[in-house]
């Protein structure tokens, strides 16, 4: 791990300060409980950084202020009960929220210092930088060689079938999916059970060989033996990948990834090392929901 | 694996024409829908471009002289001597005075020609409604004769046609019009008139009287077996082959070409159940059976969209499954059906094939006064119309379908008022 | 019509008997003590009484109404001396209708044998006679059936079972309708097409390559035998068809494509009604626009490129039909591409995809089945159209394919065969009923697969 965390003591000023900054007087008063992100929010090697980020729908407001970034290399798990807001955070970061009408967002999202939310960014391009796999598998009505080739097709990836055929030979082997499917990949993906569909799902995903692959309860679809081969298969991946997971699932959290986001009715409430939050949680909210006093 | 940076680059360079190909399918869609507006458009503006012309007819005005020498009557109740008198004579002596010049028999029948040949009947009617014109002297406008309608009106348009005309009788209508005595005027006949062979004095009153009788048979017939058939198939019919069977037979029957329910009324209606041909009766029985798919299929659907909530509410409080159908489910899918079945309607009216394999294409001038009386109706009228070979039968074709379309319209529109109004949402 | 005016008294007599039966009801309850006694309520006992008059009745009547002609015919016929007797089943029903012609005043009096006229005299008084029969018989079995209902009356009497189970019947009775029409037009086709498959072998009907109907009325006319070979009215039906898809299957599939995918809200809730109005409608209109605008328009601008294009050509009518067809195919492609889950076209815009790769990469194949089986319906609708092709295409069977000539379709056939003056068993009119036949069972096939297999969809994304 390259990261160095910022001491907790710094950031709670830090967003605190912008927080007021920033001037948004009704997000400020709304927050019944002082609305500070506790933890370190920002590391140095972030791949992606969210700044003061709140999405709206219609009139409706999803997230409130939310300041995070997104270590390189690392898994990152957004936990809190339902409804928190976690996945329209996630959604955003691919601008996948485009396709939902009504939705605004307000705040910085970058990538790599670029700003994914600039007039100049192109939608296509970012995401095929960054991945992302959906809450139910969802593999288009396709051969299972066609859905991994999709991507590299639309892009343009590849010069000839040989080429094509080796980066879908490599997207099934990295997602564990190859000696289950090497002998049957012109059957159509859909005929999978739902292990092998999500695992095919990721399998679509590397082959563009993203840099960031966003994760929306990725595993809540399934039962217990394949959710820990892709919880496995995650783990794998987050030597290469920057990963961000979405989960209801504490426990997933606590194993897959390095950092942990806690949400709470659409605000950030903290953000620390992912063994810290489960452990000695900073703030009282995030420590009654890993305890199980709600959600 | 290729490198994520070598992929951006071939990103980046694919985009272009990415984007390109973007644009031009969103370009073709709108092409599309623009094409499929646009013949909307081009439809809709033909048809009324054409027909407008036929709410008005052209009329010349003539001195009559209700002269009751001429006519031979004395008493305007005896019937007799009414129907003995020669009217014709009554505008073919003021022609004549009109244009004295006038010698030769074949000079005489084309000035005759000038006006309708119903003319005569008109003058009737003008004498009997005011009895008091007999043996007076009046000037009244006459109904001109189909081709000097076409001829007057494609003159006030810029573009004469004359190929109908001899030079004699543009002679003649160009003096009148010198005179100011030919005008237009408002076609009342066209509504109050059934059909005729002479183009200047059809009426569509009895098409439209015919269709209205047809459309009573098929709504009494088809509308309550409909949503009885619609009923006993959501609520009461135990899911087995034979309900299947009954399904598969309403979906086919919705798509079975109309055509084939023509043959059906004509061997099954008129060969072996003897109904006779062409009154409105049969064809309200063949419509019925042609909608009746459509009714049931809809009324389902209003009957499905009822939540079972509310049923299982009436059943709790311990209502029958008969009273909950007919107390809740009905009433609470009335509104759908009523919308399908007006919008079938709708489409029965605009029915045509069917009819003509049934006879309901004859000639008929008089105004149906029942449902046995034999009758046409609209779109059937205006099929044989369109088959006239007279220009002046375009305009009143066109005119036929603007009145067919303004009812079709307003059929539609009350559905969608009906639906907006009663329809609730669970 | 004293049939339609005997139904008018059946239902008042149900309506007093309901009454009655009611009223009879509640004085039962009265005596002994209150309406709680009853076990049905007093409309149920009414219902009761009213379908006990009028069910039976109408029972009665029904089969009077069909039976009553065949046997006046035959006991007309007794009348008749031996030389008159019709010999086969055609000159039966001719024969049969000359009398009732007669004896209806239709046909002139003049000329006609004596003994035929006797005939028609004689039927007018079975027909008398057996109207009045008629009522008397159906009242009796009106009030017989009142009494017997109303007999069944008393405070125990459950009339809410019977009431419930008769209503079922007839609910039953009304959804069985579909399935007697279904039978009703396989019969008439069926039937016909049998007799005329007697004159015309199946195998020339269906592969022979001239279609001439006209049988002379003389044996000794040019032409006098006919041939009715289908295959040029097979072709000209689908060049038609082929030019309509061509129009509405592009352009109904991409309006629909558009109209679901692309276009605003408030686009989509004016621009879909709109288009609906095409298939609103009637098709005599079309016809109409076919044959005296676009027809002469395309023949006008086929000469000014030296293109001879008959001015009823397959072209004119076809783009016209495929102008109607637009909004069946365009509503029906909207309908499944609406089904086909948001969820796959996330993945793939998720995947970098545009929006117009999403469409035909991935929500297009998985409508697929849906949108052929759409455009299959929507060619069994060409098929069968009939008024455009009636009005703007023409009679001569001309084996072609080139759609700037004319041609004739199935349903002009039908049309045409049918509508003039012809005896019902000539070949010519029977061919129509084969033509008829053709025309359903293609239709049906073509139907019941696609019914199938939007059915499957469905289910597949439910």
């Amino acid at each position: 791990m390259s990261t160095t965390v910022v001491s907790a003591a710094e950031t709670d000023s830090n967003t605190r300060s912008q927080h007021l900054m920033s001037g948004d007087q009704t997000n400020f008063l709304n927050d019944i409980q002082d609305h500070v992100t506790v933890g370190t929010c920002f590391s140095e090697n972030a791949k992606m950084s969210i700044k003061n980020v709140s999405v709206f729908y219609g009139n409706k407001q999803a997230i409130f202020d939310a300041s995070v970034d997104i270590t390189e290399n690392q898994v990152i798990a957004m936990i809190g009960p339902s409804g928190c807001g976690k996945s329209t955070l996630l959604r955003s970061l691919n601008r996948m929220n485009d396709t939902i009408e009504g939705c605004r967002v307000k705040g910085h999202i970058s990538m790599d210092g670029q700003d994914l939310y600039s007039p100049k960014l192109d939608v296509v391009e970012l995401r095929a930088r960054v991945g992302m796999v959906f809450q139910k598998p969802n593999p288009f009505p396709k051969s299972i060689y066609d859905n991994v080739a999709y991507g590299p097709k639309i892009h343009g990836l590849t010069d000839s079938r040989y080429e094509l055929d080796e980066i879908v030979e490599e997207s099934l082997r990295r997602a564990g999916l190859w000696d289950e499917v090497r002998d049957r990949l012109q059957q159509p993906g859909t005929g999978l059970s739902g292990g092998q569909q999500q695992r095919l799902c990721i399998a679509r995903a590397i082959a563009v060989s993203p840099e960031v692959i966003l994760m929306d309860e990725p595993c809540s679809a399934l039962d217990p033996i394949a959710t820990a081969r892709i919880e496995e298969l995650i783990e794998e991946l987050s030597q290469n990948f920057t990963i961000a997971i979405v989960t209801h699932n504490m426990q997933q959290a606590a194993r897959v990834s390095h950092r942990t986001a806690y949400f709470h009715l659409g605000k950030l409430i903290e953000v620390n090392p992912t063994e810290q939050v489960f452990t000695m949680p900073e703030h009282n909210l995030t420590e009654s929901y890993i305890t199980g006093r709600f959600g | 694996m290729s490198k994520p940076s070598r992929n951006l680059e071939r990103i980046q360079r694919s985009l272009v024409s990415r984007y390109r190909a973007e644009k031009a399918f969103r370009l073709c869609g709108i092409a599309a829908v623009t094409l499929g507006l646009l013949a909307v458009l081009v439809l809709f503006a033909d048809i009324f471009l054409k027909g407008k012309s036929a709410f008005s007819a052209t009329y010349i005005q003539l001195e009559i002289n209700y002269d009751q020498e001429v006519l031979g009557i004395d008493d305007l109740s005896d019937e007799g001597a009414l129907m003995l008198a020669d009217w014709d004579r009554l505008h073919k002596t003021a022609l004549r005075q009109e244009f004295p010049q006038v010698r030769k028999r074949s000079e005489r029948r084309e000035l005759y020609a000038l006006v309708s040949n119903g003319a005569g009947y008109d003058l009737k009617e003008r004498l009997l409604s005011e009895p008091e014109l007999l043996d007076q002297t009046e000037k009244f406008w006459i109904l001109a004769d189909d081709d000097i309608d076409t001829y007057y009106k494609s003159l006030l348009k810029g573009r004469a046609y004359t190929a109908r005309l001899s030079l004699a009788q543009l002679e003649r209508v160009k003096q009148l019009i010198d005179q100011d005595r030919i005008e237009l005027q408002f076609n009342a006949n066209f509504l109050s008139r059934g059909d005729s062979r002479e183009p200047e004095q059809v009426g569509i009153k009895g098409a439209m009287f015919g269709s209205f009788f047809t459309l009573v048979i098929t709504l009494l017939l088809s509308f309550p077996i409909g949503i009885a058939a619609a009923i006993y198939l959501e609520e009461f019919a135990e899911k087995n082959r034979w309900t299947e069977f009954i399904e598969v037979n309403i979906n086919n029957l919705a798509a079975v070409p109309s055509i084939i329910f023509g043959l059906l009324g004509l061997a099954i209606f008129i060969n072996f159940f003897n109904v006779p041909r062409s009154i409105p009766f049969l064809g309200g029985l063949v419509l019925a059976v042609m909608t009746l798919p459509t009714i049931i299929i809809t009324s389902r659907a209003a009957i499905k969209s009822v939540p079972p909530s509310i049923r299982e509410a009436a059943l709790g409080l311990g209502a029958s499954p008969n009273q909950v159908v007919l107390h809740y489910v009905v009433p609470l899918a009335m509104p759908g059906m009523l919308t399908g079945s007006i919008i079938g309607m709708a489409r029965a009216l605009g029915e045509t094939a069917p009819l003509l394999m049934i006879g309901m294409v004859a000639f008929i001038a008089d105004v149906p006064g029942g449902f046995t009386d034999p009758a046409t109706v609209l779109p059937v009228q205006i099929f044989l119309w369109a088959d006239s070979p007279e220009r002046a039968f375009i305009e009143k074709t066109s005119a036929a379908i603007m009145v067919l379309l303004a009812f079709l319209i307003t059929m539609n529109l009350s559905a969608v008022w009906l639906r907006k109004k009663l329809e609730r949402r669970w | 019509m004293q049939s339609s005016e005997m139904f008018l008294l059946l239902l008042g007599a149900s309506v007093l008997a309901f009454f009655l039966g009611r009223r009879r009801s509640e004085a039962l309850a009265h005596i002994s003590g209150g309406l709680n006694s009853l076990h049905s309520l007093p409309n149920y006992h009414g219902y009761f009484t009213a379908i006990w008059t009028a069910l039976p009745a109408l029972l009665v009547l029904i089969i009077w109404m069909t039976l009553e002609n065949y046997v006046i015919i035959r006991l007309t016929f007794e009348s008749l001396p031996e030389h008159l007797l019709p010999t086969d089943t055609s000159s039966t029903t001719l024969l049969a209708n000359k009398i009732n012609n007669l004896a209806l005043g239709v046909l002139p009096r003049d000329g006609q044998p004596t003994e035929i006229l006797a005939a028609a005299k004689q039927l007018l008084r079975y027909n008398e006679f057996s109207r009045w029969t008629m009522a008397a018989v159906v009242s009796c079995t009106a009030l017989m059936g009142f009494s017997w209902g109303r007999s069944y009356l008393s405070t125990e009497f459950r009339a809410r079972q019977p009431v419930e189970s008769v209503a079922q019947y007839v609910l039953f009775c009304c959804a069985v309708v579909a399935i007697f029409t279904t039978l009703g037009i396989l019969l008439s086709v069926i039937f016909e097409s049998l007799q005329f498959f007697k004159s015309v072998p199946v195998f020339d009907f269906v592969f022979g390559l001239e279609w001439s109907p006209q049988t002379a009325i003389r044996d000794d006319q040019v032409g006098s035998s006919g041939s009715f070979g289908a295959v040029p009215l097979f072709v000209g039906t689908l060049l038609v068809s082929a030019v309509a898809m061509c129009i509405s299957v592009p352009v109904g599939l991409m309006s629909a494509i558009y109209l679901a995918e692309y276009a605003h809200r408030s686009t989509r809730t004016y621009a879909k009604p709109a288009l609906e109005v095409l298939a609103g409608i009637p098709t005599v209109v079309y016809g109409f626009f076919a044959a005296l605008t676009l027809g002469p328009y395309l023949r006008t601008i086929g000469e000014s490129f030296d293109l001879s294009v008959s001015s009823e050509s397959a072209l004119a009518a076809g783009i016209v039909m495929g102008v109607m067809i637009i909004p069946f195919i365009s509503s029906l492609a909207d309908d499944v591409i609406t089904a086909v889950p948001q969820a796959m076209r996330d993945g793939s815009l998720a995947m970098g995809a545009t929006h117009s790769e999403t469409v035909w990469r991935v929500v297009i194949p998985a409508a697929l089945p849906g949108i052929v089986a759409g455009i299959m319906l929507a060619i069994s609708r060409a098929i069968g159209e009939t008024m455009i092709v009636v009005m703007a295409s023409g009679l001569a069977a001309n084996l072609t394919a080139n759609p700037l000539e004319s041609v004739t379709t199935v349903t002009v056939q039908i049309v045409t065969l049918l509508t003039g003056d012809q005896e019902f068993d000539s070949p010519k009119t029977l061919a129509a009923f084969a033509l008829g036949l053709m025309l359903f069972i293609v239709t049906l096939i073509l139907n019941v697969i696609a019914l199938q297999v939007v059915k499957r969809f469905r289910e597949q994304y439910e």
